[in-house]
């Protein structure tokens, strides 16, 4: 098993989040506004940091799979948006499950929930594509291309959602941050970091074991025999 | 610049030789609109106060069967190939075809605002002019987005399905600016908030039509 | 496609015979620069630097605007392409069709072929790829583009599988199968050589 770092990485990540979770359940003072409940701030806030992260990475890898045409950067785009979309998804759930003991609701207009909300489905789209384009260029252009939209467009639809509440009523909720709960937070982060990072990696070789076929040449066959015919 | 002038030209000359097609998406249009209105009304105070969410959520999905077709018409016989030989410069297509479908949807809106104000019986509050302001900036913002990804789903199966499953999130911004704007104007605006809506639509417009004008050339050569 | 090492000559007539699916059509649009080879390149010594304004294809999809008319169609390729679109008549009348109002939406495959070659005679390429142009052709149509394709100025490649109609207008023939060429020889042999193949695989 050569070449299989992101397996470490991965375990690595396990731990710090199974510490930092202990930490912050049973060390950590409960939140001073939310109490207990507060305490998915160490799974949620991890999860949306490394999820955006992860796109991040997608948007950079789709403008190196369109600048260079290579099958490794088109591997990356399909294996960080689909990581990506899985903390995306496991996000809105926290958020939803978040949302019910504090407001009242599973659902608020908030502006980082309905921005997470419809990336689901922006960076949905990109797989989707994927899946209809059988010709590897084109599949790499378009999905590449789709990927760079929708990045572009996480911050500008935080935006007007956030003008949207805004400009009706306030509804932020400060939070004092004790630095007992700095620990587990920073512990986490970069345990789920780690957690992705090996999930990034691990469907990258995945994804370049199937592109690797589509991109590359095949083998020419032998030199055909010439046809006889007759004058 | 002239191949932008003759893409717009060749996309006009088009529509007025299928304006039956375009008579056909503005019934699409004003059907919307009294659907919105039996499914909201006869509450004459519900309907004037979401006349502005009816007039846009009917450009949208107007909107979506128009740019499918703006892109169909270019790949159906083979067209874009002949444009990609002559060669044509990308950009000026991209814009010119963006520029056709802001015009198509000003139509839709033009034609829309006068059935608004008759079934919602919305009332006109500010200038007339924020208005038909509102109305350029949010065609404009729905048609670059959807110019590109009209290309980028032209030839795939699924194309109907899957251009508005694209473009729906990525307007959110554009429906949400648009739809304030258009409501301040109705209702009245008493803290000066259209200027900011209107300031975010054209944000959105100058990230996008840059954007869109670049990645162009790459999507009609795949 | 697998491996086609070809030349064509300036002015040259080539004909591109084989059975559905031997890359026929792949073939062209690699050299019509639509479609990039994964492997190898083409060439292009006799064109400009950019071979693209040379080259005139006329696909499956022949490459018009389905609501305007023929005139019109020219008209539009014409500003395009800066071409003097003044003689389009006299161009309409050599493949034989009218210039009249009506949509090319309700043209028949063969005046929509017609229609497609007066294009490529506005348009004066260098190089002429033209993929089946007598598919789905009464005898009348037959005549209409062999006489347009004969008019072409520059170097014609077909693909055809009506070996009787093209051969007359080739020189030198190719027969392709499984992504090879099988056999280059005279055009006038083009039918010997078919007729080769089919035996070889024991149809005949």
């Amino acid at each position: 098993m050569k070449n299989r770092w992101e397996i470490a990485i991965g375990i690595l990540g396990f731990l710090m989040l199974a510490v930092a979770h202990y930490i912050g359940l049973f060390v950590s003072p409960a939140e001073a506004m939310m109490g207990d409940v507060g305490r998915i701030l160490y799974a949620h806030v991890p999860t949306a940091w490394v999820g955006l992260l992860t796109y991040l990475v997608a948007f950079i890898a789709a403008i190196g799979a369109l600048l260079s045409g290579k099958a490794a950067w088109d591997a990356l785009v399909e294996a960080s948006v689909e990581v990506g979309l899985l903390l995306n998804a496991v996000l809105l759930i926290q958020g939803s499950l978040w949302a019910k003991p504090t407001w009242g609701v599973f659902w608020t207009w908030d502006p980082r929930l309905t921005t997470t909300a419809i990336m689901v489905v922006a960076f949905g789209v990109v797989l989707a594509l994927r899946r209809q384009i059988d010709d590897p260029q084109r599949r790499l252009t378009i999905s590449s291309v789709a990927t760079i939209v929708a990045f572009v467009n996480v911050p500008i639809v935080y935006m007007s959602v956030k003008w949207w509440r805004t400009l009706h009523q306030n509804f932020s909720s400060p939070e004092t941050v004790d630095p007992m709960m700095v620990i587990p937070l920073r512990l986490a982060a970069f345990g789920m970091l780690f957690i992705s990072t090996a999930f990034v990696v691990r469907r990258w070789r995945i994804a370049m074991a199937g592109l690797r076929v589509d991109f590359e040449a095949p083998d020419l066959p032998a030199a055909p025999t010439p046809l006889k015919v007759e004058d | 610049m002239k191949t932008l002038l003759n893409v717009l030209h060749k996309d006009m000359l088009i529509e007025w030789a299928a304006r039956s097609r375009t008579v056909a998406l503005l019934s699409f249009a004003y059907t919307i609109l009294l659907l919105f209105a039996f499914a909201i009304g006869p509450d004459a105070g519900a309907l004037r106060l979401h006349a502005g969410a009816y007039m846009w959520l009917g450009l949208l999905l107007t909107s979506t069967l128009l740019l499918e077709r703006s892109m169909r018409i270019e790949v159906e016989a083979g067209a874009l190939s002949k444009l990609l030989l002559i060669p044509i410069d990308p950009a000026g297509l991209f814009y010119g075809k963006a520029i056709a479908n802001t015009l198509q949807l000003l139509l839709v809106g033009a034609f829309s605002v006068p059935l608004i104000f008759v079934i919602c019986d919305a009332t006109l509050t500010e200038n007339i002019g924020w208005l038909g302001l509102t109305l350029i900036l949010g065609s404009a913002g729905l048609a670059a987005p959807g110019t590109l990804y009209a290309a980028m789903t032209a030839r795939l199966s699924g194309s109907q399905l899957l251009l508005p499953l694209m473009l729906f999130p990525l307007v959110v911004p554009v429906i949400v600016a648009a739809v304030k704007a258009t409501s301040l104007v109705m209702l009245g605006d008493p803290m000066d908030q259209i200027g900011a809506w209107l300031t975010l639509l054209a944000c959105f417009n100058l990230i996008y039509w840059s954007l869109c004008g670049i990645l162009f050339g790459r999507v009609i050569e795949a | 496609m697998a491996r086609v090492d070809l030349e064509v000559a300036a002015h040259e007539r080539l004909l591109i015979i084989g059975p559905n699916g031997c890359g026929k059509t792949t073939l062209l649009n690699v050299l019509s620069t639509l479609l990039r080879p994964s492997a190898g390149s083409v060439s292009y010594p006799g064109l400009a630097k950019n071979p693209r304004k040379d080259i005139g294809l006329m696909g499956h999809d022949i490459g018009i605007y389905e609501d305007l008319s023929a005139a019109d169609n020219l008209r539009v390729f014409a500003r395009m392409s800066d071409i003097d679109p003044a003689p389009i008549r006299a161009l309409l009348a050599t493949v034989g069709l009218e210039a009249g109002d009506q949509a090319v939406a309700k043209y028949s495959a063969g005046m929509r072929r017609r229609l497609a070659l007066a294009a490529l005679l506005q348009a004066q390429p260098a190089l002429a790829l033209l993929d089946e142009p007598f598919a789905q052709m009464d005898p009348g149509g037959i005549a209409g583009v062999s006489k347009a394709i004969k008019a072409l100025p520059g170097a014609v490649i077909i693909a055809s599988h009506q070996v009787q109609h093209a051969a007359p207008l080739a020189t030198r023939a190719i027969l392709m199968d499984c992504g090879q060429i099988r056999w280059t020889g005279r055009a006038d042999q083009a039918e010997a050589a078919w007729r080769a193949l089919h035996h070889e695989r024991g149809e005949l």
